[in-house]
C-alpha cells in the first residue's frame, strides 16, 4: 500500500511533504508523537501543517493494495467498528458478501456513492444518502475474521491460522458476550464521523439476509482541527496515550511488528495482520477524584508533559531502573509504562480511540472509556504475553475494567478486480 | 401508521422539512428525481407521485391486483364474522371468550393494513392505541383490550362493541369498491413489515394483552399474499430477487416457528432480549429485498 500511495502522489506531483505525509512517516509521527519524527522532516511538521491547505487528493486512501488500509495508516480522528456474524451457511453467500462488501468499499473509500443510483420512483435509493456530496476524509475500512469464521459452517476449519487463537481470560476480565467476538470484524475509520457511520451502515445494509451485526461501538479522539501540531493524543483519563508506538512507517519494522508471514501464518494471510479489540471501560467517577500522585504512578508518567516520571520531556528516555533518594523505583514497577515497556522487547501498533456510550443507566455513572485496537503479527508472541503482564499486577486495573474483546485475521489487501478475501475463499 | 393519523399538522411539517432538507441535498449533487429519495411518504401521496409516471397497468399485473383484492375481500369477510364472535363476547361479558377471541379477531385488519389505512378513517376507529387519538375519541379494539386485561371489566363496553362491528361491516363494505394499483401493492407490501418492525417487535402495539406475535405473523402474511400476487412479475424482472425473497419469507417463518403454541402464539412477554432480536434481523433481511419489487414497473 505504500508503494502505491507513492506512485500515486508522485504521478501527481504532489509536494515531497505531501508523498512523506501519504506514505505515512509525517502521519504517523503527527498523529502518535513518535520519536524521530523531527529527524525524519527537515523542518517543524507545525508550520507546514497549517501553511498547506488539504486538496482533496491527500483525502484519499486507497483501498486496492497489498495490505488492507486502516492498519499502518495514520490514525483518523473517528472510529465507527462493528462485529457481524453471519446468518447464512453457504461459502457460496458469504464469498458473495465479500465481493459487493469490497467494490461498496472501495467506491465509499473514494468518496463515491455506495453504487450507482437507478432514480427508480418505486425504489428505494441504491445509497443511504448522508454522505452524498461529502469528501472522502481518508476513509478505510478494514475487514477481519474471528475464530468463529472458523467452526463448522464453512468447511474452512483447517484454514484458521494458528496465531488466530482464542484469546485467554486475563485477571479482572469482565467479559460480556453482547461486546465479544463476531465472525467478521470491519473497523472503520475516517476524519468525519458522518462518513464513518454512512460506511459501516451500508455495508450492514448490503449484509442483510447474511450477516447481523453483533456489536458496534463508535469511537474518536481530539481531532486534527483541536491539535494542528499533532501532538500524542490523551486518552479519557487525561494522559498521553501512545508516546512509544513502533515506527512503521519503516518497513522492517511494519514487517516485524504487524504483517503476518508465512513462518507463523498460513499463505492466504500473507500481508494480512491480526487484530485485538478490547472494548475497556474507564471508572472515571473513581479516577476523577484520584490524586494525582496517584494517577501519575499508575501510568508512570507526568500528566502535563508526558514525560516518563521524573523526566521533562515527553520523549525522555524510560528509565526502568532509576531510584529515587530512598532507593525505590522512581517509576513504579506496577505502573503502566513499566509493564507495557515489556523490557523493550515486545511491540504492537496501538490504534485504540476513546469511546463514549451514554450513561450507564443501572448506576447513572458514564459509561466511557477506550476501545482499545492493536495490530500485531502474531500475538501469541506480542499482545498476549503483554496483556497477562499487565492484567495481573498494573496499577491501571483499579480504574478499568475490560468488558469486551475479540481477536480477528485481517485479510490482505485486495488488488482491483479482486476481492478482500480472495486467498481465502 | 400512528403518525399518518395522530398528528396530522406535525406530519405535514415534518414531511416539508424532509423535503426542503431534500432539496438542498439535491442542488449539491445534482440528482435527479427527487421524488425518489423521498422516505416513508404516506401511501396516497405515492399513488399520485407514481400514477403521472407509471406506464398503464399490463394485463398481467391487472390480474395480479384482480387475485389480491379477491383476497382482500375474504379476509374482509372472514373479519366481520370474527368481530361478531368477539364483540357478542364482549356484551355478554364473558371476559375469558373475548380474550380468547381478541387476537385471532384482529389479525384479519393486520393482514390487510395497507387497505383499510387507505380507506380513511378506518385505521384509527378500529386500530387506535390509548394515546394516538384524543381519550374521547378513542373507540376500537384497542380500548377493548384494555378492557379486559387492565381494568378486567367489559361491564359497561357495550357501546365500544356495537361501534366496532359496525365499523368493520362498513369496512367490508367499503373494501369492494378500493382503489388497487400497483405501486400501493408494492408500497404496502413493505409497509406491513415496517408496521412489525415499528410496533410489534418491540412489544408496543398490545400493551396489555401482550399478543404482539399475532399481530407480527398477520402482517407477514398480508406481505407474502401481495408477493405471491406479483410473484410472476419479479420472477420475469429479475428472478434471482424473486428467490431471495422466498428464502427470506422461508427464513422469517422459521424464525417465528418456535413460538407457534397451539392456533397461534406465545405472549411476546415470554420471549428473551436475543430472540426479540433474532426475529427484528428476520425481519429487516426480508423488508430490504422485499422493498425492491418496484422494479416490475417500468426501469
Amino acid at each position: 500500500m505504500n508503494d502505491k500511495h507513492l506512485a500515486n502522489t508522485t504521478a501527481n506531483k504532489i509536494t515531497r511533504r505531501e508523498a512523506l505525509k501519504l506514505a505515512g512517516v509525517g502521519g504517523i509521527g503527527l498523529l502518535l508523537g513518535a520519536t524521530g519524527v523531527n529527524t525524519l522532516l527537515p523542518s517543524s511538521p507545525k508550520n507546514e501543517q497549517t501553511s498547506t491547505t488539504p486538496t482533496r487528493a491527500d483525502e484519499v486512501i486507497p483501498f486496492y493494495g497489498k495490505h488492507q488500509s486502516g492498519i499502518i495508516t495514520p490514525m483518523q480522528d473517528f472510529i465507527c467498528m462493528g462485529a457481524f456474524d453471519l446468518t447464512t451457511t453457504s461459502l457460496g453467500d458469504v464469498r458473495s458478501l465479500f465481493q459487493s462488501w469490497t467494490q461498496a468499499a472501495a467506491r465509499m473509500t473514494a468518496g463515491k456513492n455506495v453504487d450507482e443510483e437507478s432514480d427508480h420512483a418505486l425504489l428505494p435509493p441504491v445509497d443511504t444518502g448522508e454522505a452524498m456530496g461529502l469528501r472522502p476524509m481518508k476513509l478505510t475500512i478494514t475487514f477481519g475474521l474471528g475464530a468463529s469464521f472458523f467452526d463448522e459452517r464453512f468447511g474452512l476449519a483447517s484454514k484458521r491460522p494458528a496465531p488466530l487463537v482464542d484469546l485467554p481470560r486475563f485477571n479482572s476480565d469482565e467479559m460480556r458476550k453482547e461486546w465479544s467476538g463476531g465472525d467478521i470484524v470491519v473497523q472503520v475509520c475516517a476524519n468525519d464521523p458522518q462518513v464513518a457511520f454512512h460506511a459501516l451502515r451500508n455495508l450492514a445494509r448490503i449484509a442483510r439476509g447474511k450477516a447481523v451485526l453483533h456489536w458496534l461501538q463508535e469511537g474518536f479522539q481530539r481531532t486534527s482541527a483541536s491539535d494542528p501540531t499533532g501532538s500524542t493524543p490523551r486518552n479519557l483519563m487525561g494522559f498521553k496515550d501512545g508516546t512509544n508506538n513502533p515506527q512503521v512507517n519503516d518497513h522492517a519494522i511494519a514487517n516485524e511488528v504487524v504483517w503476518a508471514n508465512t513462518a507463523e501464518s498460513p499463505a492466504w494471510m500473507a500481508g494480512g495482520s491480526y487484530m485485538v479489540m478490547r472494548r475497556i471501560r474507564m471508572r472515571i467517577e473513581v479516577w476523577d477524584r484520584s490524586s494525582l500522585t496517584d494517577q501519575e504512578n499508575t501510568f508512570g508518567r507526568h500528566r502535563l508533559t508526558g514525560a516518563p516520571l521524573g523526566k521533562a520531556n515527553e520523549f525522555d528516555e524510560l528509565e526502568l531502573d532509576r531510584k529515587d533518594a530512598k532507593g525505590k523505583p522512581v517509576i513504579p514497577v506496577d505502573s503502566h509504562v513499566a509493564l507495557a515497556h515489556m523490557d523493550g522487547k515486545v511491540k504492537i501498533l496501538r490504534r485504540g480511540y476513546s469511546y463514549s456510550s451514554g450513561m450507564d443507566l443501572k448506576t447513572g455513572q458514564l459509561d466511557a472509556g477506550l476501545l482499545f485496537i492493536c495490530f500485531n503479527r502474531d500475538p501469541r508472541k506480542q499482545f498476549i504475553p503483554m496483556q497477562q503482564k499487565l492484567a495481573s499486577v498494573d496499577l491501571l486495573n483499579e480504574y478499568i475494567t475490560h468488558v469486551g474483546s475479540g481477536l480477528y485475521a485481517c485479510l490482505p489487501g485486495a488488488s482491483e478486480g479482486g476481492y478482500i478475501g480472495d486467498t481465502l475463499f | 401508521m400512528i403518525q399518518k393519523w395522530s398528528y396530522p399538522l406535525a406530519a405535514v411539517v415534518l414531511g416539508s422539512s424532509l423535503l426542503a432538507a431534500c432539496g438542498n441535498a439535491q442542488t449539491q449533487t445534482e440528482e435527479k428525481k427527487p421524488e425518489a429519495t423521498q422516505p416513508d411518504k404516506p401511501a396516497a401521496a405515492d399513488q399520485s407521485a407514481t400514477a403521472s409516471t407509471a406506464p398503464a397497468t399490463s394485463p398481467e399485473l391487472q390480474a395480479s391486483i384482480d387475485q389480491y383484492r379477491k383476497w382482500v375481500v375474504d379476509q374482509t369477510d372472514q373479519f366481520v364474522k370474527a368481530t361478531e364472535g368477539f364483540t357478542t363476547a364482549v356484551k355478554a361479558g364473558d371476559m375469558e371468550k373475548a380474550k380468547k377471541e381478541y387476537a385471532p379477531a384482529r389479525a384479519y385488519f393486520e393482514k390487510i393494513e395497507p387497505i383499510a389505512e387507505s380507506l380513511g378513517d378506518f385505521d384509527p376507529w378500529i386500530d387506535a392505541r390509548e394515546g394516538d387519538v384524543p381519550d374521547n375519541e378513542w373507540r376500537g379494539y384497542h380500548k377493548l383490550e384494555k378492557a379486559l386485561w387492565e381494568t378486567k371489566s367489559v361491564a359497561d363496553q357495550g357501546k365500544v362493541a356495537d361501534q366496532l362491528l359496525q365499523d368493520v361491516k362498513q369496512l367490508r363494505v367499503k373494501v369492494e369498491s378500493v382503489e388497487i394499483d400497483v405501486p400501493m401493492l408494492v408500497t404496502g407490501a413493505v409497509e406491513l413489515l415496517n408496521e412489525v418492525s415499528t410496533s410489534k417487535v418491540t412489544g408496543e402495539e398490545e400493551r396489555y394483552s401482550h399478543t404482539d406475535l399475532y399481530d407480527f405473523a398477520a402482517n407477514v402474511e398480508g406481505a407474502h399474499e401481495i408477493y405471491k400476487v406479483l410473484k410472476p412479475a419479479v420472477t420475469a424482472k429479475d428472478s434471482a430477487l424473486a428467490s431471495e425473497i422466498e428464502t427470506r419469507f422461508a427464513d422469517l417463518d422459521k424464525a417465528l416457528a418456535p413460538y407457534r403454541k397451539g392456533d397461534g402464539y406465545v405472549l411476546y412477554t415470554e420471549l428473551k432480549e436475543d430472540q426479540v432480536k433474532k426475529l427484528s434481523q428476520s425481519l429487516d433481511a426480508l423488508a430490504e429485498p422485499l422493498s425492491k419489487m418496484g422494479k416490475i414497473v417500468g426501469g
